[in-house]
């Protein structure tokens, strides 16, 4: 098996926490890093986008936004009976693994790119898609439908937010410029794209550290819930992939979109939509249990079931 | 102290930075004419905030004003968001030039 280079930059930040190292990534380059990766993965998805007619696109599209909003639907349920966790936090943690994470599907990307396995790139449209859906539903769940009015401008935000924008923003990019257009940007946008990953998750690995020592306040049964739940997702989420005509490499994607729990939008607009859940049990299983699972673990599990599918 | 120098309170809100529409929408409501933000770091009561991700920034919020308006500000803030949110309040005497920008 090949190591991807994201593994051990993501393990030294890990340790750099535990041993209570002072390395801190400056926040402009944490912030840097992130509009190059959403940018990147747009442009990429952009320039094939082109190649694919609006009017085919759009079953998969209504799909993949389907899939969104029941995910969090399945989580709240987990969360509520099988978890026993009262309902403001349980709409809090189903909306952050209804929506999805950047750096989860970049590393998929590159995890599919070091073993040559092609794939859709345009899968970065999903991407951007499939963030909504579930904090709309968690907020739905939280408040029912007297959702008060904060809903509008926290709806605003994320729909405004700099994932979405980055990601919608880059795929139009690509998709005008085409691959001629773009090819001058390539050194940056493409060739730097494994080497910012790895700068960015040796900073995750660093948060993903911090939060591992606040896994005590989850508690165990939120812990197994961290795991089973991307692996449940990312399995529903290659077989819609496969259901959609996706390739295998695509397929995994999918599963890896679905599997994955966001911790930058979805945290931010549970914090302003739902305050009376607790992100002290929630942040440390999304980024201490359910991220570093994907990335040992489930690219590799999601990619085998794909493969198992299209048999 | 010199007759150009006027009396007036700094109001500082220490938050997470997820409060900061709420505390800006806070400051018009009340009246008060400006604020300042900077991101901050640090610990309390309920444990260190490093700020070394944005999901946990916090922010430090001054206001400048009179002090019937930092009371106003401060009475809805904590009203508002004190049970479910990281706060910490605190007013000062300051004195400012031009006392017109600071009702």
């Amino acid at each position: 098996m090949n190591l991807d280079p994201v593994i051990p930059f993501f393990l030294l930040g890990i340790l750099a926490r535990l041993v209570k190292s002072d390395l801190r990534l400056p926040e402009a380059l944490y912030e840097a890093l992130s509009v190059y990766l959403l940018l990147a993965l747009g442009l990429k998805g952009g320039v094939e986008l082109a190649k694919h007619p609006a009017a085919g696109l759009l079953p998969q599209v209504l799909a993949v936004i389907a899939l969104g909003l029941v995910l969090p639907l399945l989580a709240f349920a987990g969360l509520r009976r099988m978890v026993g966790l009262d309902r403001p936090n349980a709409a809090a943690i189903a909306a952050h693994y209804g929506s999805v994470s950047v750096v989860t599907f970049a590393a998929g990307v590159a995890w599919l790119e070091t073993r040559g396995i092609a794939f859709e790139a345009y899968l970065a449209l999903f991407l951007a898609i499939l963030e909504v859906p579930g904090i709309v539903v968690g907020v739905l769940l939280a408040r029912g439908l007297r959702v008060g009015a904060g809903f509008g401008p926290m709806l605003r935000e994320v729909l405004t937010g700099k994932s979405v924008l980055l990601l919608l923003g880059g795929l139009a990019i690509g998709a005008l410029l085409g691959p001629a257009g773009l090819k001058s940007t390539a050194p940056l946008f493409v060739d730097l794209f494994k080497g910012a990953l790895c700068l960015f998750m040796l900073e995750l690995g660093l948060v993903t550290g911090r939060q591992l020592s606040q896994l005590r306040r989850s508690g165990p049964r939120l812990v197994v819930f961290a795991v089973l739940t991307p692996l449940l997702f990312g399995f529903a989420g290659a077989a819609l992939g496969n259901l959609l005509g996706l390739s295998v490499g695509g397929a995994a994607l999918l599963g890896t979109l679905a599997a994955s729990a966001s911790y930058i939008a979805a945290p931010a607009a549970m914090r302003v939509a739902v305050p009376e859940a607790n992100p002290g049990i929630s942040l440390p299983i999304v980024l201490g249990v359910t991220f570093p699972f994907n990335v040992f673990i489930g690219l590799e599990v999601y990619h085998a079931y794909a493969v198992h599918l299209a048999r | 102290m010199e007759p150009h120098w006027h009396a007036r309170k700094l109001l500082t809100i220490i938050a997470e930075a997820a409060l900061e529409r709420a505390l800006v929408a806070e400051v018009g409501h009340a009246g008060a004419l400006g604020y300042t933000i900077a991101e901050v770091r640090g610990a309390g009561q309920a444990g260190e905030r490093a700020g070394d991700w944005e999901g946990e920034r916090s922010i430090e919020f001054r206001v400048v004003c009179d002090e019937a308006t930092a009371g106003v500000i401060a009475d809805r803030v904590m009203g508002r968001y004190a049970r479910d949110y990281s706060l910490v309040l605190y007013l000062s005497d300051v004195q400012v030039r031009r006392a017109e920008r600071f009702t």
